[in-house]
């Protein structure tokens, strides 16, 4: 054979490749952005129809378009509400810039904007107040897990408990929190607003309890030769809950924690109407108080927020998860 | 030889059920020297691995008791390395960290980061392991796997190595070249090995004595046999050796004469 010949027929067998590369890459198309998409488009026909056969005493159920334009209003009120800061801002300075050309020694004051908070900066406070319930249920929820999986009397004792909360709405515990967050935090100087405190520790309670359950089913179920391997090498019970138990438990903890972050932004919304914690739950019940002819469509661009950040949330949880995991080839989802 | 480097007598077991008390084990008396390989082997569930975790201090004997170098065994502990069956190592450790968290439970204080460095070095190298110490047990053979446990166990230096049918879940090919490292090592440490084994063949290869049990409930030493074959011993050589031959038909006359399969029955 010449080199010629052989040249062909590398370079068919290229062309054979990339062919089949090509085909299973537009097979890929289809089953990952095609399908998905398809399925969207038929969600939003359906939405419009039903949509525009729903009269309210608000006017027409917002149907998809109606949302559309709602979100992009949303967005320009953001932009026109951060120039107005800006403008106040510049004013402020070349005031404070006057007074001190005149007298140096001048008293200059500067004062906050205190415009209306955007709806992003709801979504942003919304964020943080989950965040801050998620973390301080998952720092008693881990522990407490860990606590009753490793010891049969522990779990006797507390499973009651956990039993008996677990099921309680958020909009029972939000009464007695509030109450109790007036009666505890009481500062000149509050760090934290008592709407914040409120909605965080009722997300607290009520996201507790998924970590701590999948906890506690993640450390009792440790293999059981893994268990004599420490007996046998007396390891000592922190060396024992780090370099075993923790790491065996993993993948169930992890379930926990997205159930529980799930939970907690659901129980959110609803603690925020209620507490009047500015974020996306406020901005729902403000819209539904406010009555316009574009509340419901205002209320439903939230609900898709609501969504898609509830979806973001989880996938940023299940990477979290593959970056802790020990185990690269286990199917995440 | 003196015989009672490590002493079983009198151990009897019950575990508690239902109804009424499960015995499992009574009157096992066994003398083991210093430097012996014993096999022990009999059919399943007649106690074989329970004998081991008494040795092991695994479990906890309801009448007589295990004596090692003149004290009572207790409790679990690090003279009494085990081999697990499915090796029982730490899939989010490396090799090298496998072995380095029963190093450092055992020579915390006596060894320095270096000399312990070292020293788990050296033992993954004896059962040639050397190669992958950084790889995760889920990206290595069972076969290496189980060399790795193997090495865990006698980087403990332990007084007695116990194994729970070390080799079982393995191939046959891999299985061999276990066998003739496990026979190295331990012509070269002279360690004490109490070893499960369902294999006969492998039992008269590495045993200086093969302890045939009868079968449970209750079960007991049936036989003793003693396997005075000289080492080093050589699988080939050995596989038209008449006196090897004639020990494997001791075994199994045990096995399938005398105390026949109470599953197959």
């Amino acid at each position: 054979m010449n080199t010629a010949n052989i040249r062909s027929e590398i370079s068919q067998c290229l062309r054979d490749i990339s062919l089949v590369s090509l085909l299973k890459g537009l097979r890929r198309t289809v089953k990952n952005l095609v399908l998905p998409l398809t399925g969207i488009v038929i969600f939003l026909f359906i939405w419009q129809i039903a949509a525009s056969n729903i009269i309210t005493s608000l006017g027409q159920f917002p149907g998809p378009s109606d949302v559309w334009q709602q979100s992009k209003t949303l967005v320009a009120e953001h932009y026109q509400e951060r120039q107005k800061a800006e403008a106040f801002y510049a004013r402020q300075d070349v005031r404070n810039t006057k007074k001190l050309a005149k007298n140096p020694n001048a008293d200059v004051k500067i004062r906050p904007y205190t415009g209306k908070a955007t709806y992003f900066d709801q979504i942003f406070t919304s964020l943080y107040t989950v965040m801050f319930g998620f973390l301080v249920a998952t720092f008693i929820a881990i522990p407490m897990g860990i606590l009753c999986g490793l010891s049969e009397n522990a779990y006797r004792a507390i499973n009651p408990i956990i039993q008996t909360f677990k099921p309680v709405s958020p909009l029972a515990w939000l009464p007695l929190v509030t109450m109790v967050v007036s009666a505890l935090y009481v500062s000149d100087e509050p760090m934290f607003e008592k709407a914040f405190l409120t909605s965080g520790f009722t997300v607290a309670l009520c996201c507790l309890w998924p970590t701590v359950v999948n906890t506690i089913v993640g450390v009792a179920s440790i293999n059981r030769d893994l268990i004599d391997v420490s007996r046998v090498l007396r390891l000592s019970s922190p060396v024992y809950i780090k370099t075993i138990v923790i790491p065996s438990a993993t993948p169930l903890i992890f379930t926990g924690l997205r159930l529980s972050l799930a939970t907690g932004w659901m129980v959110l919304i609803a603690a925020e109407m209620l507490a009047q914690n500015p974020g996306l739950g406020k901005f729902i019940w403000d819209e539904f108080q406010n009555g316009s002819s574009s509340s419901l469509a205002r209320i439903m661009v939230a609900v898709v927020t609501i969504g898609i950040i509830g979806f973001i949330l989880d996938q940023l949880m299940l990477a979290l998860q593959r970056r802790m995991s020990w185990d690269k080839q286990a199917i995440l989802r | 030889m003196k015989k009672n480097y490590l002493e079983i007598s009198q151990v009897g077991i019950e575990f508690p059920t239902e109804g009424e008390p499960f015995r499992a084990l009574q009157n096992v008396n066994l003398s083991i020297a210093k430097g012996e390989f014993i096999s022990l082997i009999g059919h399943s569930g007649c106690g074989k691995s329970t004998v081991l975790n008494i040795i092991a201090g695994l479990y906890k004997a309801s009448e007589g008791g295990v004596i090692l170098q003149g004290r009572e065994v207790d409790e679990p502990g690090p003279d009494r390395a085990v081999v697990f069956q499915n090796h029982a190592l730490l899939p989010w450790l490396t090799v090298y960290q496998n072995v380095e968290l029963a190093v450092k439970s055992v020579f915390k204080k006596t060894k320095s980061k270096a000399e312990m460095r070292d020293w788990i070095e050296h033992n993954l190298s004896l059962v040639h392991m050397d190669h992958a110490l950084h790889k995760r047990p889920g990206e290595i053979s069972g076969g290496m796997k189980q060399r790795v446990g193997i090495a865990r166990c006698l980087a403990m230096q332990p007084k007695v190595l116990l194994m729970d049918e070390p080799f079982g879940a393995l191939d046959a090919l891999t299985r061999a070249h276990l066998q003739d490292s496990l026979m190295d090592i331990q012509s070269r440490l002279g360690n004490t090995v109490v070893m499960i084994t369902h294999d006969v063949d492998e039992a008269v290869l590495l045993s200086d004595r093969i302890v045939m049990m009868t079968n449970g409930p209750a079960a007991s030493i049936g036989e003793i046999l003693e396997i005075e074959l000289p080492r080093p011993r050589d699988r080939l050589a050995l596989a038209e050796d008449p006196a090897f031959n004639g020990y494997r038909q001791q075994v199994l006359r045990f096995l399938y004469e005398k105390q026949r399969n109470p599953a197959a029955a």
